[in-house]
């Protein structure tokens, strides 16, 4: 397992994209399933800072992943407020131009791209959300 | 990310490399404003070395088509799509939104 830690920032998206790629890429994903952990690890952590911090600077995001037999497990921990991405409506994908909203799409992507997707949240121990990312058979 | 914006006699050329994420995209959508501020709305978007697309690079590319194809005064249309990157566009069901061309030279010619 490998666990490392960065600031909530926007700016520290490039580089937990860099990291969880090169983890994905240890555990032997095929290369769209490395684009897809990577995208989903982005929105999530964009969510965090967003939402779950309210703004840039205001917290850390804890990072691990774990290479398992299925594939890659990910987690992403933080301290700021739980939201419920229940309540988050899902996009409309089929809408004429002028509908779509651009809203929701990240945690959409998520869910489509990754084999489970699991929200917790403790109002003492914080927020974690771990992913999983299955291997091709 | 770089952005590079070439203005052509019929369009504009945005050429965009690296990564566009909620880091990056306020970028994008700025380099999309000061075109469509000038009054040009027909946009080629040149993706060939584009590694990486979140949804708010989605949001940034939608929220210009709305703008552009407004009274029919133009488009954005994309040009050289990385196969991962059209997989998003695919799942947010953009491409039905966007036209896409294989080349550059055939996007610019669609104006």
């Amino acid at each position: 397992m490998s666990s490392v830690t960065f600031p909530g920032r926007y700016e520290s998206l490039a580089k937990i994209g860099d990291w969880v790629r090169e983890a994905a890429q240890h555990a032997g994903l095929d290369s769209f399933a490395v684009y897809a952990v990577e995208t989903a690890v982005d929105e999530a952590c964009s969510n965090i800072i967003e939402h779950a911090y309210g703004g840039e600077g205001i917290g850390d995001i804890d990072c691990s992943v774990e290479e398992i037999s299925e594939g890659l497990l990910i987690r992403l921990h933080d301290n700021g407020q739980s939201f419920d991405p229940c309540c988050v409506p899902e996009p409309d994908i089929e809408g004429a131009l002028e509908d779509r909203a651009g809203h929701g799409l990240g945690i959409y992507i998520m869910r489509q791209w990754m084999d489970e997707v699991h929200f917790e949240f403790s109002p003492t121990q914080g927020n974690t959300l771990t992913l999983l990312k299955r291997k091709a058979k | 990310m770089e952005i590079t914006n070439t203005q052509y006699k019929h369009c504009d050329l945005i050429k965009i490399t690296g990564r566009v994420d909620s880091s990056t995209a306020p970028k994008l959508a700025e380099t999309f404003t000061s075109i469509m501020d000038d009054g040009r709305y027909r946009i080629v978007l040149d993706m060939s070395g584009l590694e990486f697309l979140s949804s708010a690079g989605l949001r940034a590319l939608i929220n210009a088509q709305k703008t552009c194809k407004r009274y029919n005064r133009g488009e954005v249309v994309l040009a050289n799509v990385p196969a991962n990157i059209y997989a998003a566009l695919d799942l947010a069901g953009f491409t039905r939104l966007l036209k896409i061309y294989p080349d550059v030279v055939t996007a610019i010619g669609n104006f």
